[in-house]
């Protein structure tokens, strides 16, 4: 012990000690470090990584609403749903991308461009999201792909639902659908919370202006998937809710009817409700297919209806702006008896042109109508008189009356597409060209044409609040069993015929605005229009209807494109023998019948000819359908009064 | 001497096995039977192949762990070099007739077992090195004459290990031999020359690492620079374990771990599902059995009266507390993933294997605490 060599290992001994003193205290000061971790980690953070965990561990697919239908009058479905099969793909499923469209391509004949395309944008997206292969299989290909099911990881059979139209008849006033684009997104708050591969939302018409409520609520499902993104085991399913169906006013046949109708012209026709504004039929041709919408649109179809100068895809009768020539003849004569500029009896003589300040104005007729008083005035369109009334009357009286009846704004809510039209006047003129108003363009106004510029659901409006004896109405599309304030009235009126009714108490009664201040004047625009359409002379003569069930009281109108030359005017050149882009338009107003007023119409066509020619003989035939249809249409409306 | 010799040498099997230390052996024990339900969990709650072959592998070690025990700790200094040697000699068979597997050769092929030498070098070293350093006296320790040795016998196999590549282990071997050399009180300006040296040196071996190696360290000095690639270990191993919460998940509920986010969930992560299962509370109880299990051995080191068995006990502590902790901190993020398995929890034949060795060395030096070795 006393050796050299233990006091060595003594003296060693004790540093070691001493060093392993430093060592221990160094471990502590780890450990506690350790510690520290953990507890940032477990206790401080927890929430952010079990958050971080749960986002690994579920990954949830949305699942598209089924969209609501839309109906017409009757219930019948004019947009409705099929069953759709699609191919879906998840990138990250997939062990080998290229080998896998390879296999694809040889069992589902998809081009090599489409090929391109899905790797493109399979590169944009997360390695999750879905891309569809394939938007609309047919069923034998459907159940081929699922046979090689096995050996395409990553693909993923998909049943779902799909809008379908049963015809292309109302095409325009329904609109399509069409997939959600990244302008949708970005402009509809609604669309952002469920935005779903695949889905359709609603681009033009109704299918638009009811997108968020008939495209109902996003289900998904919530899996449970391991790190290589295979679904172990499903959570919970929420199957979404279909989305809101809607009935219109709409009369299926009669769509059919018309548009069968119109069929290769450009035209439109609206039929509305004189009592309640219940649009029954609104056709604009020619029309698209909108089933192919649905499922991507194919490009030539695309390109073919974007060339077509007949202007497929615009509903005319909504946004198709068109001067309302001699039919904006009712509201003048009306303003002009309303501002008491004329009295009904008051003559002028027709000689076939006046001047004014040197140039000339014509009256279609060259020879001139001779005497014309209001009642002849419109029976025959003379546009001399009209040309003196409006002269008298002034334009800004004139565009007074005309936006009470509804031109110059537009007449539904919520349709993209629909524009508001012009009634010029004065302020007008200043405010949008910067000029002062001439007095020839009075002139020009007193026969609907000029600035003016109305669409047809607009005219037929007017024509409506002219034949409901001068009432206003509110026009809809959405069925609404309510607010028929006007039909009250007219039974009042019937069980009461000899109280008379002064207008604070229609307002107050029946809930009626009056668009009149003495319903004698819209009686004798009524009668006019009467005599235009069924008294010899009348413009649509011709196609008048003998039989008092649907003898209706129209007017006829046709608005200029190009105006005449003095050299045509002289050679007497005919509408028929002019290029087809340099006719004018047809237009045609009218109610029925003619006793009992029930519906207005309007009809367009555009480069037409005259309205009497063109325009009338189509709401003849409409007019009979819809008349034809309208004790079922009571009934119909009668039994679901029943049923609420 | 001679007398005390006797005497220790003399001891009854029933002596020996009553001076155990029976609370270390009550950790490892706890701490084993622990890796075990966690390995169940690897395995999706089944008795699976790493299940199984963990408990065979963790029950057949802990038996030669008790063998070691008895044997003689003058046994074990006598024959460190010659233990240091067939180590290295393994180490350099590797070198020609190792195993390849993913992009290192690691592995020899013993047909029972596939052995892993660098794992034992971890115990070879510290054996060598302790045995040196409780042979020369303490006035030579300093001479340069005398640290040519221990440094060759470190670096020797450090370099065949990171070229095998196994950065970690070549790491963690270097670290076990320089603490034997500290606590054996070569001066501190050693280590800090050696350490400027390495700096100096630091550009050269970085142009030595592998493109992944560089990946790794890049990666940890910021995961989000790749997450789905080399930032994914450790963004997915912090998720798990953070999301564990106080209480964790339950047993067999890591989801994390069964949806296989976990990478390498046996071995160098089982702390991360351990931790994901059981939470901070369990977390804290594994760092407490393993603080209990270096104390254990750091109290059998301040019993041993030889300094052979003090340095060994003291360097092996450490290293045990050094492979804990840098496995800790990978899994935790606080370090790139260098590829070391946990003590005793990981899945792992050859770290069972020098781990065990390792300890039963250390028991034996408590058994015969008061034999001088020489």
């Amino acid at each position: 012990m006393l050796s050299p060599g233990s006091g060595n290992t003594v003296i060693k001994s004790k540093l070691i000690s001493r060093r392993m003193f430093l060592i221990t205290a160094a471990k502590a000061v780890v450990m506690v470090g350790l510690v520290g971790r953990l507890i940032s980690l477990q206790i401080n953070q927890a929430t952010k990584y079990k958050s971080l965990s749960d986002k690994n561990r579920f990954r949830e697919w949305k699942l598209a609403p089924e969209r609501g239908a839309i109906k017409d009058f009757f219930n019948r479905e004019i947009a409705s749903n099929e069953p759709l099969y699609q191919v879906h793909l998840i990138p990250e499923n997939a062990k080998d991308l290229d080998n896998l469209f390879v296999r694809l391509k040889a069992i589902l004949n998809i081009t090599d461009n489409r090929v391109s395309f899905l790797k493109r944008k399979i590169r944009k997206q997360k390695p999750w999201e879905p891309v569809i292969v394939s938007e609309n299989l047919s069923w034998p290909d459907f159940s081929r792909l699922n046979l090689f099911l096995h050996e395409l990881q990553g693909v993923e059979p998909i049943v779902s639902v799909a809008r379908t139209y049963p015809d292309n008849s109302s095409a325009h006033i329904l609109g399509y659908v069409s997939q959600i684009s990244a302008k949708d997104l970005q402009t509809k708050e609604y669309l952002k919370e469920l935005s779903v591969p695949g889905m359709a939302v609603g681009k033009t018409g109704l299918e638009r202006k009811l997108d968020e409520q008939i495209i109902g609520k996003v289900g998904y499902q919530r899996y449970e998937v391991n790190a290589f993104g295979k679904r172990i085991r499903e959570i919970k399913i929420d199957a979404g809710q279909a989305g809101k169906s809607f009935k219109t006013t709409l009369d299926y046949e009669v769509q059919k009817y018309t548009a069968e109708l119109l069929k290769d012209k450009a035209a439109a026709v609206c039929v509305m409700d004189v009592y309640n504004g219940d649009i029954v039929s609104l056709v604009s041709s020619p029309t698209f297919e909108p089933n192919q919408f649905v499922h991507g649109l194919d490009k030539k179809y695309w390109n073919s209806l974007i060339k077509n100068e007949k202007k497929p895809l615009a509903n005319k009768a909504l946004s198709g702006l068109y001067p309302p020539g001699s039919t904006i003849k009712t509201l003048v004569a009306l303003s002009a008896l309303e501002n008491k500029i004329v009295r009904p009896l008051d003559t002028f003589r027709c000689k076939g042109k006046i001047e004014l300040y040197g140039e000339k104005f014509h009256c279609w007729e060259k020879e001139g109508h001779g005497i014309v008083n209001l009642r002849k005035g419109i029976q025959r369109s003379c546009d001399v008189y009209f040309y003196e009334i409006a002269r008298k009357l002034g334009v800004d009286r004139l565009s007074e009356t005309a936006k009470k009846f509804g031109l110059g704004k537009k007449v539904l809510s919520d349709f993209i597409e629909e524009r508001s039209g012009v009634v010029p006047n004065t302020k007008w003129k200043k405010k949008f060209i910067g000029q002062n108003w001439y007095l020839g363009e009075t002139l020009h106004s007193g026969i609907g044409q000029g600035y003016f510029q109305s669409t047809p659901l607009q005219l037929c409006l007017m024509t409506a609040q002219i034949a409901n004896g001068g009432f206003e109405i509110k026009p809809r599309i959405i069925f609404d069993s309510k607010n028929d304030y006007l039909r009250d009235y007219l039974k009042f009126k019937n069980e009461n015929p000899n109280q008379p009714l002064p207008t604070d108490l229609l307002v107050a009664n029946f809930n009626l605005k009056p668009l009149f201040k003495n319903q004698e004047h819209i009686n004798l625009i009524k009668d006019a229009m009467f005599s235009s359409s069924n008294e010899p002379g009348g413009t649509s003569y011709r196609h008048r209807f003998e039989n008092p069930k649907f003898t209706f009281a129209g007017k006829t109108g046709s608005s200029q494109i190009k105006r005449f030359t003095e050299e045509q005017r002289e050679a007497e050149v005919k509408q028929e023998s002019l290029p087809y882009k340099d006719r004018d338009h047809a237009l045609f107003v009218a109610f029925a019948p003619y006793k009992n007023p029930q519906y207005a119409i309007s009809v367009l066509v555009e480069h037409g000819g005259s309205g009497g020619k063109t325009a009338a003989p189509i709401a003849k035939k409409v007019i009979k359908k819809v008349l034809e249809r309208h004790e079922l249409r009571v009934s119909a409306n009668n039994l679901i009064g029943e049923s609420v | 001497m001679l007398q005390q010799r006797s005497i220790q040498s003399s001891l009854s099997l029933r002596d020996k096995i009553l001076s155990f230390d029976y609370i270390l052996i009550f950790s490892i024990l706890v701490l084993g039977i622990i890796s075990m339900f966690a390995m169940y969990s690897t395995d999706g709650g089944e008795f699976k192949y790493h299940t199984n072959s963990h408990i065979l592998r963790f029950f057949v070690f802990f038996g030669m762990f008790l063998v070691i025990s008895l044997i003689q700790i003058r046994f074990w200094h006598e024959t460190s070099y010659i233990i240091y040697f067939v180590i290295f000699l393994l180490l350099l068979g590797v070198k020609y007739f190792g195993l390849t597997s993913s992009g290192s050769q690691r592995w020899l092929n013993l047909y029972f077992m596939n052995l892993q030498p660098s794992e034992l070098m971890k115990i070879g070293l510290i054996l060598f090195l302790a045995k040196y350093y409780h042979r020369i006296s303490i006035e030579n320790i300093n001479s340069f004459k005398h640290l040519v040795l221990p440094v060759t016998v470190l670096i020797g196999p450090v370099i065949l290990v990171a070229t095998q590549p196994d950065l970690g282990t070549s790491i963690l071997i270097a670290s076990g031999g320089i603490v034997v050399a500290w606590l054996a009180g070569v001066r501190a300006k050693f280590f800090i020359y050696s350490c400027i040296a390495m700096i100096a040196l630091l550009p050269i071996a970085i142009s030595f690492l592998k493109p992944y190696q560089k990946s790794r360290i890049l990666t940890f000095l910021n995961p989000e620079r790749d997450p789905l690639g080399a930032g994914y270990q450790i963004i997915q191993s912090k998720i798990a374990i953070g999301s564990g919460g106080l209480f964790g998940k339950g047993f067999l509920n890591g989801s994390q771990s069964y949806l296989d986010y976990l990478p390498e969930k046996h071995t160098d992560f089982i702390f991360t599902l351990f931790s994901e299962e059981f939470g901070f509370f369990g977390s804290l109880f594994i760092l407490l059995l393993y603080a209990l299990i270096i104390s254990r051995i750091v109290r059998i080191g301040n019993m041993t009266r030889s300094n052979f068995g003090k340095l060994y006990c003291y360097s092996f502590a450490t290293a045990f507390f050094i492979y804990v902790v840098v496995n800790m901190m990978m899994v935790l993020g606080l370090l790139p993933i260098v590829g070391s398995p946990l003590p005793i929890m990981s899945y792992g034949g050859s770290s069972m294997l020098s781990i065990m060795f390792g300890l039963g060395i250390v028991m034996s030096c408590k058994i015969y605490k008061d034999v001088p070795v020489n």
